[in-house]
């Protein structure tokens, strides 16, 4: 049950996805491309996902526990460290030069196209790439 | 290459987007962060940490397949720049968020929405470096 509640919660999202606009790099490009043809139905996209989690969490956290978990497990951490920036920073630099990011890339594998396919392997390299060079850091050092 | 803007379809997938969020919440007590569920799928160490995910991905992945039964048409997507484009931006994707924790949907829809400070932070930074990004591979190197 738990399993099949999860798959569903995966088909809202990627229909969410889809319909918004965010799996077409090109609209991606465009939203922050502002001194060129810009396109700013992007920023609709985080308004209206922002809009209904911040509400709707408020509502789910009045339970005193999720439906198929002991407890709810929510990241507990305030710390504003150098690896928080500049993996932000770093994070930011590739979508803007492949235009997808990885919640918009794995439903956006639906559609069966080779690039999807091509971005997911290389993020896959670059989540091993973080590993080699950064795993042995404290995660909570002050920047 | 121009998109049309489309802020009633992008706000309602944001809805969407939000609404998926807010039922992993309820169900298993989870953030959902693209970067997490795909890390967590690649370094699975336990069976529970990977079937859920894997559930999730799944959902995802027939989201394109549900849209085109419903409007006989798969979501728009296409990738102005080039394979190589595609994998220097994804193997820099998957190293940054990791790096800092989170992508568009972890920092920018979830945190943004827990009021993380954390988030208040990586959101601006990747938006940032995002933009900066397309402005000089468009309109200073004229990609």
């Amino acid at each position: 049950m738990k399993l099949i509640f999860a798959l569903f919660t995966g088909l809202v999202f990627g229909v969410g996805i889809a319909i918004s606009g965010m799996m077409n790099p090109a609209k991606v490009f465009n939203f922050f491309d502002i001194a060129g043809t810009w396109d700013p139905s992007l920023a609709f996209v985080m308004g209206g996902a922002v809009i209904l989690t911040l509400i709707g969490y408020r509502l789910v956290w009045r339970r005193n526990a999720p439906l198929f978990e002991s407890r709810f497990q929510i990241p507990i951490s305030s710390a504003i460290d150098a690896r928080l920036v500049a993996g932000s920073a770093i994070f930011g630099i590739g979508w803007g030069i492949a235009g997808f990011c990885p919640g918009a890339a794995i439903p956006a594998l639906g559609t069966g196209r080779w690039e999807v396919v091509l971005f997911l392997a290389a993020v896959t390299a670059g989540f091993y790439a973080r590993r080699l060079v950064a795993s042995s850091q404290p995660t909570t050092k002050a920047a | 290459m121009e998109t049309m803007f489309t802020p009633f379809a992008s706000f309602g997938g944001g809805l969407l987007i939000g609404l998926g969020a807010v039922l992993l919440m309820l169900g298993l007590g989870r953030i959902l962060g693209a970067t997490g569920i795909m890390s967590g799928l690649v370094f699975a160490d336990s069976r529970d940490e990977f079937s859920w995910r894997a559930a999730m991905v799944v959902g995802m992945i027939l989201a394109p397949g549900l849209i085109f039964l419903v409007t006989g048409a798969m979501p728009e997507l296409s990738v102005p720049v080039s394979p190589w484009m595609i994998v220097i931006g994804g193997v820099i994707v998957g190293f940054g968020a990791s790096l800092g924790s989170g992508c568009t949907s972890g920092h920018g829809v979830c945190g943004l929405s827990r009021l993380s400070v954390r988030s208040i932070v990586a959101v601006p930074t990747f938006m940032f470096t995002a933009a900066i990004t397309v402005y000089l591979i468009r309109h200073v190197f004229g990609a």
